[in-house]
């Protein structure tokens, strides 16, 4: 199946969720999805026999600045095609419901979305930070991180030897 | 009877007296029984097994590992702490008995290495715990770490400890 016939299947089995389509660079499709019926069209996807993509190959993050954005690589082994879901999100309130239903091995990758870009998962069973100790503060891949100083009294700056305008055991972070 | 175990009695004859000082033989002895913590963090600690190894056998030096820090006189800190990681390291290297000696092993170790710009690496593992042989390299060869560990020895020999102070 070639992309435009697929995009056209895709169109009329998704209906309103889809929001628009993208070709990329790699040959492969992207379909920007609403957030709010992410579940149900994933769930079509999966479910539909004509479709099949029921394997999920990779799950990340992005940070637009203007918005955040989640991104889902989908494969059909059936049909042996792929797809990547996209679904734009606020910067001031980024939620996305979870796809635990669908797949369970998505759940240690929403883990680390949260944990290093701060998107909520709605109706995941054990939102907590996978990699960065639990209390840290703010999530370090957004593009407006502050670096902290200093993490229970140690510090994280070192000064640079190479400056000499630098003041002496300053950091240089 | 000993030369039926096949034991030479090196003491028996002429030489029945060895002189030496309280201080030059204790630390012999702790300088050749310096007993290393598996701290192994990142690829540094594959290094560490080679130096293990049958190869550059670090073993005929005295130097084994332990499992434990109660065991351990010696932490060599193999590989990159993280932030996460840090206070536990904190916590191994106040379990060891004293005198405890620590080999900061890598540049990771040593500055951040090339994780310096990183937001979650500890930058030198002496801004937690003190630092007695600073070993460069990325990751170092197994010769290098067995130079750190005579540096160590040569710094224990060089202790003393039952000497009177000065006034």
């Amino acid at each position: 199946m070639d992309r435009a016939e697929l995009i056209t299947l895709l169109s009329s089995r998704l209906g309103s969720a889809l929001l628009s389509t993208e070709e990329m660079k790699n040959d492969d499709s992207m379909l920007v999805v609403d957030r709010k019926q992410l579940v149900s069209a994933v769930g079509t996807l999966k479910n539909d026999p004509a479709l099949g993509f029921s394997t999920l190959m990779n799950h990340l993050g992005v940070d637009y600045q203007d918005r955040l954005a989640v991104i889902y690589n989908l494969y059909s082994p059936l049909h042996r095609n792929k797809i990547t879901i996209k679904v734009y999100l606020d910067r001031d309130k980024p939620e996305v419901p979870s796809l635990e239903r669908a797949f369970h091995g998505i759940s240690w990758y929403e883990r680390e979305t949260y944990d290093l870009l701060g998107i909520r998962f709605t109706g995941h069973s054990n939102l907590k930070r996978l990699l960065l100790p639990e209390d840290w503060e703010g999530h370090p891949l957004r593009k407006d991180y502050v670096y902290p100083a200093s993490y229970h009294g140690i510090e994280t700056g070192r000064p640079d030897l190479l400056d000499d305008t630098a003041a002496p055991g300053g950091a240089d972070v | 009877m000993l030369e039926r175990f096949n034991i030479v009695n090196r003491f028996s004859g002429d030489a029945d007296l060895v002189l030496t000082t309280v201080d030059e033989a204790v630390n012999l002895a702790r300088a050749n029984s310096l007993w290393y913590l598996l701290m192994g963090l990142a690829c540094c600690s594959i290094e560490l097994m080679q130096t293990g190894g049958p190869r550059a056998d670090i073993d005929r030096f005295g130097s084994l590992f332990r499992a434990t820090p109660r065991q351990s006189d010696l932490m060599i800190v193999a590989g990159t702490v993280t932030l996460k990681m840090a206070p536990r390291l904190r916590r191994l290297y106040e379990q060891m008995a004293e005198p405890r000696y620590v080999i900061a092993m890598g540049s990771c170790a040593n500055c951040g290495g090339p994780f310096d710009l990183s937001y979650s690496v500890l930058r030198g593992v002496d801004k937690i715990i003190p630092v007695d042989v600073y070993l460069p390299g990325c990751p170092p060869r197994p010769e290098a770490l067995t130079e750190a560990l005579l540096k160590v020895q040569e710094k224990i020999k060089k202790e003393r400890y039952f000497l009177k102070k000065e006034a």
